[in-house]
């Protein structure tokens, strides 16, 4: 089990708190939703979860330590796919790079992300001739290829059609079931919905609710909460 | 020298039979001038790649100062870096020891000095949005500061490699640095370009034809390999 917390985690830019403060603890399996309107705090969440952002006051912690000095063991899939200008294979081959692992090691880890991700491309094409969907897909295998503890994606579906959507929901409950702790962001309720086992409401900077299973849905707390699911928000 | 009937098409008539007959003192020449350059290219390579990517990559204090200086260093004047050359490696200089005056060796430093502020410059440019496209992930996956480096110059290669072409085609055409470290020895440190110069002031024209053909052929494959090199790079390139 791995424990994320949120400690009176704040971020301040242009002496403005645009996040927070946040208190948290996550401590389940499964698929975590962290849901929320634009601009609600979602992304920013993610970035302070993985270590990518600094918080200006608080601290996040994985298992009791610091975020920032974890980050090889957790993937993430980001918003905008960043594409290496290298090959299929190549993109695959960095996070392995990161933690050492070469040759045919790396080259039976990328054909088993690969798989996992549905991803059915060429290894050897250059990863920019891919569609969106494939390159959403790379960057889920990316995200795996290293066997991360958690993964951790930035609204990975927003432009995807329904198909690819299916075929992307259906790699994450996979990962999900060989133990892969999942953390997601979406503003999609029906989404929300099929995979969510936790979920997070965010609004305006702020951590508004946390809720096991689909209680979110049934017994929903906060006005935000309410509000958003009805549409209004 | 014809000079009653037609004298420049006799000069290039010349000037061809040089070429197509692989004349030895114009091999011996091309020879030299290609070891010296692509020698001073590859030790500019391997200090300028590296460092530039560097630039590219980290800030740190007094790195807009090294900037500066080096995008200054690419219009250095050839003849003052073969001064401060010759001063350093003259008997009385602080390296005069070494013997390397009037020497390859001496040519190669010249000529180092002379590109590396250009391939130091034009790998920061082609690293430069590389880094800012691959910020996000390289920190999300952790990469130490070698693997970014290394991950960093190999993506942005073919910026690279047209930087290497550059350089070496800046250091092919100069004539100012190897004249006067060189002293454009008849033998052992006569170049294309000191060549050239040398045998126009003494009406020698064939051979200094034959040898701006050669110079010019070069450039042209230099070009065509730097525009060959950018296409093929742009099938990597992602568009959005």
């Amino acid at each position: 089990m791995t424990i994320l917390t949120f400690d009176k985690v704040e971020l301040t830019a242009n002496n403005t708190r645009i996040f927070g403060p946040v208190s948290t603890t996550l401590d389940t399996k499964g698929i975590t939703v962290v849901m929320g309107a634009n601009g609600a705090g979602k992304s920013l969440f993610l970035a302070l979860a993985h270590g990518l952002t600094q918080p200006s006051r608080g601290v996040v912690l994985w298992d009791g330590i610091p975020a920032i000095e974890t980050r090889s063991s957790r993937g993430f899939v980001f918003q905008t796919t960043p594409v290496l200008r290298r090959s299929v294979y190549g993109n695959l081959a960095l996070p392995l790079a990161a933690r050492g692992i070469r040759g045919a090691e790396a080259k039976s880890r990328i054909s088993a992300a690969l798989i996992a991700a549905r991803l059915d491309a060429d290894p050897a094409k250059p990863a920019a001739a891919l569609s969106g969907g494939e390159r959403k897909r790379l960057d889920l295998a990316r995200a795996i290829v290293a066997s991360p503890r958690v993964i951790l994606l930035d609204e990975p579906s927003a432009n995807l059609d329904p198909a690819t959507m299916a075929a992307f929901e259906a790699s994450l409950l996979q990962i999900a079931e060989r133990g892969t702790k999942i953390i997601v962001s979406t503003h999609d309720i029906p989404q929300a919905r099929r995979l969510g086992t936790e979920f997070l409401f965010f609004s305006g900077g702020q951590l508004c609710e946390t809720s096991n299973g689909q209680d979110f849905f049934e017994r929903t707390q906060s006005d935000e909460a309410i509000r958003y699911l009805k549409g209004e928000l | 020298m014809g000079q009653e009937t037609a004298p420049e098409m006799e000069t290039l008539a010349q000037a061809w039979q040089l070429l197509i007959g692989f004349d030895a003192a114009l091999v011996e020449i091309v020879g030299l001038s290609l070891y010296v350059s692509l020698s001073a290219t590859l030790l500019a390579a391997l200090l300028g790649v590296p460092l530039g990517a560097a630039l590219a990559i980290w800030t740190f204090p007094g790195r807009g100062v090294l900037v500066v200086l080096a995008t200054s260093f690419m219009a250095l004047p050839p003849v003052v870096v073969g001064l401060a050359v010759y001063l350093l490696l003259s008997r009385a200089g602080p390296l005069g020891d070494l013997g390397l005056l009037f020497t390859p060796s001496a040519m190669i430093i010249a000529q180092m000095l002379l590109i590396t502020p250009i391939v130091l410059a034009l790998t920061r440019e082609a690293v430069l949005p590389l880094k800012r496209d691959y910020d996000l992930l390289l920190r999300s996956v952790d990469a130490g500061p070698w693997l970014t480096l290394k991950t960093l110059i190999w993506d942005a290669r073919f910026g690279v490699a047209t930087a290497f072409l550059a350089g070496f085609g800046r250091a092919l055409a100069e004539v100012g640095a190897v004249l006067i470290v060189g002293g454009n020895i008849n033998g052992l440190t006569r170049v294309m370009t000191t060549t050239i110069a040398l045998e126009t002031s003494k009406g020698n024209l064939e051979l200094a034809l034959a040898l701006g053909l050669i110079l010019i052929l070069i450039a042209i494959l230099i070009n065509a390999a730097i525009h060959l090199l950018s296409a093929f790079g742009r099938r990597y390139e992602v568009t959005r």
